[in-house]
């Protein structure tokens, strides 16, 4: 199908828009557009970070989701406490697959779900006592963690108890930190408002602990990364990269991290941020306290790879640029085979996106790298500046939607037709049970890892795997298939 | 009285940041920027303009209290 032009795609939109009430039409308008590379800022064509409109799907997630989920878990080495009822701890637990190294249980806890599983009379006499008398009995039974957060559920701040002076007083009786988290899921209008909170968490209880102890030696070279969660290995694919090219990755942060590493994370020379909507938070306030500029990457296909490369280096000394060419240069003969494989397959394909965090305008790179067309993004929980990076890197007259609803997903994939779709678990089956392929991409359909040039093989491989796969063509039933002869009903009754 | 994070780019120019607001945006001008008296008005690359007490030049980055004078709108 060929691509839509800017007057279909905004009659599209109109036509979606139609079955909505006046008032939900006029607010969901804000937040769907057609790309127009000419524009600077993104306000003048699209609303985000927006309350969801009641009675519509959406597939935003909670503070909770974004603190304990995604910027707090990944964090191996400590103990984080769901403070609440079970669910909340139960439900989140381990399926972002963010990997890490260490003995599960004995020194990292990456994969446990540690919960005060409140009840009825922790609600009705507050779960006080119960938090400290739990933070006890982990430091009895796990005695090698370093550290606890607690990480609220939405009681904690209906009810109002005051996790921070029972955090204090345990941090004197345990002599670990404990950091106590206000992410009540209730707060803000999805995940966002999460990762900001667990990063002013980050802010207040964890980064300052080392200032003043220079007993930590640094080189020129050293460097934080930063926003990698290492989902299948991810945060591993991109470090080895920055080691090859003679920098010195002293922090993850934070797939695989521990809390040493963030607590070290102050005496580096550059922040490199890769999610830029979960962490830059923490990388503005290091800039202004500690003086460490930082910059933005991308390590999803081989033409952004090379890119943010030489951006990095272009930071440091001529080592690290040759350095940085010789990365590039050792790679090349794999990430050639890998497209001179892959891109005939694939060459031509449109794909529409509907992710969270940095994905919806990282991966453009990728797909392209393969002869691949994204016809179609939208973050979840995205903001300006998010749509701001994202118009130039989108094809003219393509769609943009923001928040964008069950209804109109459908919508529109019914209407552009895409080869190909990337998003979550939600709309997994839904699309494939109309015959879309579909890929999960929040995190990689349980493969992995996708960044770096080791990850680039992978993604092509699975993308290729997916929309290739034979399946797709028997999806339909014989009958309702062009090419099956119409055979009059009649003659067989 | 936003607060605002100040921070010159590659190019030498002035960033101005308002968490609240999402909003990332070059300036284009500073009514003073010497050595001794830094501030006043602020307009930005989208029309907007702020307003900042003169101080002595700041240590960038910084984080200062602003008063929003004009939306630009």
């Amino acid at each position: 199908m060929a691509a839509l032009t800017r007057e279909e795609t905004e009659a599209l939109i109109q036509e979606v828009l139609e079955v909505y009430p006046e008032q939900a039409r006029k607010d969901r308008a804000k937040h769907l557009a057609v790309n127009d590379q000419s524009l600077e800022k993104s306000n003048k064509c699209i609303t985000s970070n927006r309350k969801s409109q009641p009675g519509v799907m959406t597939i935003r997630g909670c503070a909770y989701a974004g603190s304990k989920g995604v910027v707090w878990g990944p964090i191996k080495d400590m103990i984080h406490i769901s403070h609440g009822p079970v669910g909340c701890g139960q439900y989140s637990r381990a399926g972002r697959r963010n990997y890490y190294v260490g003995t599960t249980g004995v020194n990292t806890f990456g994969t446990m779900n540690f919960t005060s599983d409140f009840q009825e009379k922790d609600i009705v006499f507050g779960g006080d006592k119960k938090l400290a008398k739990i933070m006890l009995e982990i430091e009895e039974l796990f005695p090698l963690h370093k550290g606890i957060s607690i990480q609220s559920e939405c009681p904690i701040g209906l009810i109002g108890d005051d996790i921070e002076a029972v955090a204090k007083k345990a941090n004197k009786e345990i002599g670990k930190p404990v950091v106590p988290v206000r992410c009540e899921g209730f707060r803000g209008v999805s995940q966002s408002l999460g990762h900001h909170i667990a990063n002013d968490a980050i802010r207040d209880w964890v980064l300052e602990n080392r200032d003043g102890d220079e007993s930590f030696p640094t080189t020129p070279y050293d460097v934080a990364v930063i926003g990698d969660y290492n989902i299948g290995g991810d945060a591993w694919a991109s470090r080895t990269l920055l080691e090859e090219m003679g920098l010195r990755v002293v922090a993850q942060w934070s797939g695989d991290g521990t809390i040493a590493e963030m607590e070290k994370t102050p005496k580096v020379k550059l922040n490199l941020i890769h999610c830029y909507r979960s962490m830059n938070y923490i990388a503005r306030h290091m800039e202004e306290k500690y003086k460490i500029p930082w910059i933005e990457y991308n390590f999803f296909g081989p033409t952004k790879i090379a890119e943010s490369l030489r951006k990095i280096a272009a930071l440091f000394d001529e080592t690290i640029q040759a350095g940085a060419e010789r990365v590039i240069a050792k790679y090349q003969a794999e990430y050639d085979a890998v497209i001179a494989k892959y891109k005939p397959r694939l060459q031509g394909k449109r794909v529409m996106l509907y992710v969270g965090g940095l994905r919806p305008r990282h991966v453009i790179g990728a797909y392209e790298d393969l002869g691949m067309e994204v016809v179609g993004t939208g973050y979840e929980f995205g903001h300006n500046d998010d749509y701001d990076r994202t118009i130039k890197e989108m094809g003219n007259a393509t769609l943009i939607y923001d928040d964008v609803t069950g209804y109109e997903f459908e919508e529109f994939v019914k209407r552009v037709q895409p080869d190909l779709i990337g998003s979550g678990i939600k709309e997994k089956y839904i699309f494939q049970k109309m015959g879309i392929p579909f890929r999960q991409m929040h995190s990689w359909d349980y493969s992995g890892p996708y960044h770096g040039y080791d990850g680039f093989a992978i993604f092509a491989r699975d993308m290729d795997m997916t929309l290739n796969n034979p399946c797709w063509k028997q999806v339909k039933a014989p009958w309702k298939t062009e090419e099956s002869p119409k055979v009059a009903v009649a003659a067989s009754a | 009285m936003p607060s605002v994070m100040l921070k010159k780019n590659a190019e030498g120019k002035l960033v101005f940041y308002v968490p609240k607001k999402d909003l990332e945006e070059v300036a284009e001008s500073v009514e003073f920027d010497t050595q001794d008296k830094w501030g006043g008005e602020v307009l930005l690359g989208d029309g907007s303009k702020y307003y900042f007490e003169p101080i002595e030049q700041p240590d960038f980055p910084v984080t200062l209290r602003a008063k929003r004078l004009d939306s630009g709108e």
